[in-house]
């Protein structure tokens, strides 16, 4: 393999590891916040217990995630310096305001609220993993801004061989920028609704601290209900953005290689890239995509075969990504509908609660999907219709590239283990034995 | 003009960063020296584990920043650093969750592999870091594409490896001296008299380090051509004295402070040197990266001003409060907390 295949495997290898621990602390760090709200306003103790309980998780899940975070940044000098030069000058300064506006903030207070819960009153530490919450909230918007702007450029020319800003508020304010935050963000939401709804029902199917776990059951259902719903008819708007903004990742997306109008979907599809066909495809729904997309039957959706092979994205695992993350979308809302229904009587439905336990990684997936269609799908440009990926590759030595790759897969493998282990030991443990914990 | 303003504050946030991340780094280095049993490990790990987190933003910063406002020498140092930055990056990596990981499992030999984690993991960029420094001085092959001719072992030069040794010394006493703060008892004592001996190889590493770059680096030229700047080295030298005067008075906090200014001085000196060279060429002078052939576009550099004018601040004053709030020492009755580390 040469320098840019292990680069970009490296940088999937090390994104999907980093995102595996993003989304957690995005909601966790707002339930939390919500927690100890609830507890300043109730002075119920049963809700700082919560907060303390599901806040040793949040901080193993944290430190991982801000550890990989930085790898990722240096990788664009690293690995990328081609890319660097190129757009450093948005791009740079995106990241750049990232560090100093958000990620300075959620660092600088997150050991306050760990260490804080009895040097300073409750408000003040509900204030402080609030100030958390926000900060890491921010982190997320200003980097799903520099991603869309990768996806989409905007308020730029090309000037000194490189692509200058011209306009900040275009970048920071566009429409696909704020469609890709409200889309990742939610689906983190999602997922933490899961996460915590999946080990209080472990506790509930053993019948043990019943309303300690009722209580943040219910909760974490409340969110994952909205947000299963919300990323779900929030994507739905993406649609007509794509087939406007990256028409040949959309037609990729669908699997649609003749550009037509009536466009029909199809429930089942087995695209042959090689053939530029689909080998199979039946589930017809006339004029079905045009629909999905355009709100309109007679909508002209342009197909895979109108761009050169070259500037295509590999088809089959786009297809097939974008389709199980719809379905885990749906999947979603028919669980967490289910879960409303019986919200008074979790005890005893154990076969809900056990799909709800063993449903914990599918928004992982989904996340993972969703990256994917959107990263993999923007190929074969790292800056979509600006720079292919191929030109943004460091001129560096193979050896050191194909070192640095073993090394991230050992060292994030057994950081995975550990962190996962640690975190089923805890989950299981429960609220009661923390509070007397000492490490 | 703003290539210079963006010179001079890429110059201090890369100072911020050594002086605060130095302690900390230098504070994990030293620990098998200073701990005697897991209490004294653990008041070690607790007198960093409130501000190493907001300490170390301070080097994505100052990465973020050489990225925004210098893309060139962002992707020129970094990708010619290669090795030595995923070593430092590794390293950063397992320091930081030996703080979360340490105390999960009640175990000997899980806390021992902890332990080395974090010895290891601040040994590694407090050397590196420094090596880097110093070949950034000094210079290193690059053509006039970018395209480094080199590999990890012309890094190691001999003045590259005595900035690491410098930067390497620097941290130890500067992490001593924060520990002298931070701790009683033995603890105090035994990081005091350490103290005292890393001062004594401090002034023989940086005397001839000080020397060095006069041999190895065209830093001196922009002094001699405004000799009115050797008033950086001179105050870092007078911070390096400063330190030993506060030593043998016991006011531990201002040898500290005194240390940070050492660090400064080294850092700035070698910044003030290069002006207005950000990565000089080894091959050929007119290769070498300037904020002139490296810098962002004004609009760029002005918008990215705002926000570091505005949040810089903001940033420091929060970052005071809460090391203010942290000032107490880390005494043994507080070791018995859940939410001590």
């Amino acid at each position: 393999m040469d320098v840019l295949m292990l680069s970009r495997l490296q940088f999937a290898v090390a994104t999907y590891f980093h995102f595996l621990f993003v989304p957690l602390t995005l909601g966790l760090s707002i339930l939390l916040a919500i927690m100890e709200t609830r507890y300043v306003i109730t002075k119920d103790i049963e809700y700082q217990r919560m907060a303390k309980f599901w806040g040793k998780i949040f901080l193993i899940n944290f430190v991982i995630g801000i550890v990989t975070g930085i790898t990722l940044e240096f990788q664009f000098g690293t690995n990328w310096s081609q890319y660097s030069r190129f757009v450093g000058d948005i791009f740079g300064s995106l990241l750049a305001i990232e560090a100093t506006a958000a990620f300075f903030l959620e660092s600088t207070f997150i050991t306050v609220w760990a260490l804080g819960w009895k040097r300073l009153s409750p408000k003040v530490h509900a204030l402080t993993v609030w100030l958390v919450a926000i900060a890491s909230n921010l982190s997320a918007l200003w980097i799903i801004i520099a991603n869309s702007w990768m996806q989409h450029p905007v308020g730029f020319v090309i000037r000194n061989g490189r692509a200058e800003l011209t306009d900040f508020l275009a970048v920071i304010t566009q429409k696909f920028a704020i469609l890709a935050v409200l889309h990742t963000v939610g689906a983190a939401y999602l997922l933490t609704g899961f996460f915590v709804m999946g080990i209080s029902a472990y506790h509930i199917l053993k019948k043990q601290h019943l309303p300690f776990f009722i209580k943040s059951f219910r909760m974490a259902l409340n969110m994952a209900l909205i947000f299963s719903l919300f990323v779900v008819l929030e994507g739905h708007l993406h649609g007509a953005d794509l087939a406007e903004k990256q028409p040949a990742k959309l037609a990729a997306l669908e699997s649609h290689w003749e550009t037509a109008n009536h466009v029909p979907f199809y429930f089942f599809i087995v695209p042959d890239a090689d053939q530029e066909q689909n080998l199979l495809q039946f589930g017809r729904i006339p004029s079905g995509l045009s629909l999905l997309v355009f709100h309109d039957p007679t909508a002209t959706i342009y197909g895979l075969k109108d761009f050169p092979k070259k500037n295509r994205p590999p088809v089959g695992l786009i297809f097939f990504s974008f389709r199980f993350m719809v379905l885990l979308g749906f999947i979603f809302i028919f669980l967490t509908v289910m879960c409303w229904v019986k919200r008074n009587r979790l005890e005893s439905n154990p076969g809900l609660l056990k799909m709800i336990l063993y449903s914990i990684p599918l928004p992982y997936i989904a996340c993972a999907l969703g990256w994917t269609v959107s990263e993999v799908g923007r190929q074969p440009w790292i800056v979509y219709g600006v720079m292919r990926t191929s030109q943004a590759v460091s001129p560096i030595a193979t050896p050191q590239v194909a070192l640095s790759i073993i090394a991230f897969i050992v060292v994030y493998s057994f950081l995975g283990l550990v962190t996962f282990s640690l975190m089923v030991k805890h989950a299981k443990k429960g609220p009661e034995t923390f509070t007397s914990a000492t490490t | 003009m703003l290539e210079t303003i963006w010179f001079v504050l890429w110059g201090i946030l890369w100072t911020i960063y050594f002086a605060l991340d130095g302690f900390d780094l230098g504070l994990g280095t030293i620990m098998p020296l200073l701990a005697k049993n897991e209490t004294d490990k653990r008041i070690i790990y607790n007198a960093q584990y409130p501000y190493w987190d907001g300490n170390e933003v301070w080097l994505i910063t100052a990465g973020g920043v050489t990225f925004a406002a210098f893309p060139t020498m962002y992707a020129v140092m970094f990708s010619s650093f290669y090795s030595a930055l995923m070593l430092i990056l590794f390293a950063l990596i397992f320091r930081a969750v030996s703080f979360e990981f340490r105390g999960k499992i009640d175990n000997p030999s899980w806390r021992r592999l902890w332990d080395i984690a974090m010895v290891v993991g601040s040994f590694l960029p407090s050397l590196l870091l420094g090596v880097a420094f110093a070949n950034i001085f000094r210079g290193i092959p690059i053509d006039g594409e970018g395209i480094y001719h080199g590999n990890i072992l012309t890094l190691l030069n001999p003045y590259g490896l005595a900035g690491g040794i410098l930067f390497l010394v620097l941290f130890c006493l500067h992490g001593s001296l924060w520990l002298t703060v931070k701790a009683e008892g033995e603890v105090h004592q035994r990081a005091s008299v350490l103290a005292k001996k890393l001062w004594l190889v401090l002034v023989i590493v940086a005397g001839l380090f000080l020397l060095a770059t006069g041999f190895f680096t065209q830093l001196y030229q922009n002094y001699l051509k405004s000799p009115i700047l050797f008033i950086i080295p001179l105050v870092m030298v007078a911070s390096l004295f400063l330190i030993r005067v506060f030593i043998k008075k016991q006011a531990w906090g201002k040898a500290w402070v005194a240390s940070s200014g050492t660090i400064a001085g080294v850092t700035l000196f070698g910044v003030v040197g290069l002006y207005p060279t950000l990565l000089p060429s080894s091959i050929n002078p007119s290769y070498s990266l300037t904020i002139f052939n490296a810098a962002s576009s004004p609009l760029t550099l002005k918008i990215m001003l705002g926000v570091a004018l505005v949040f810089v601040p903001i940033v420091i004053i929060y970052q005071a409060w809460v090391y203010n709030f942290f000032k107490d020492k880390v005494r043994e009755k507080d070791l018995r907390y859940g939410e001590q580390y």
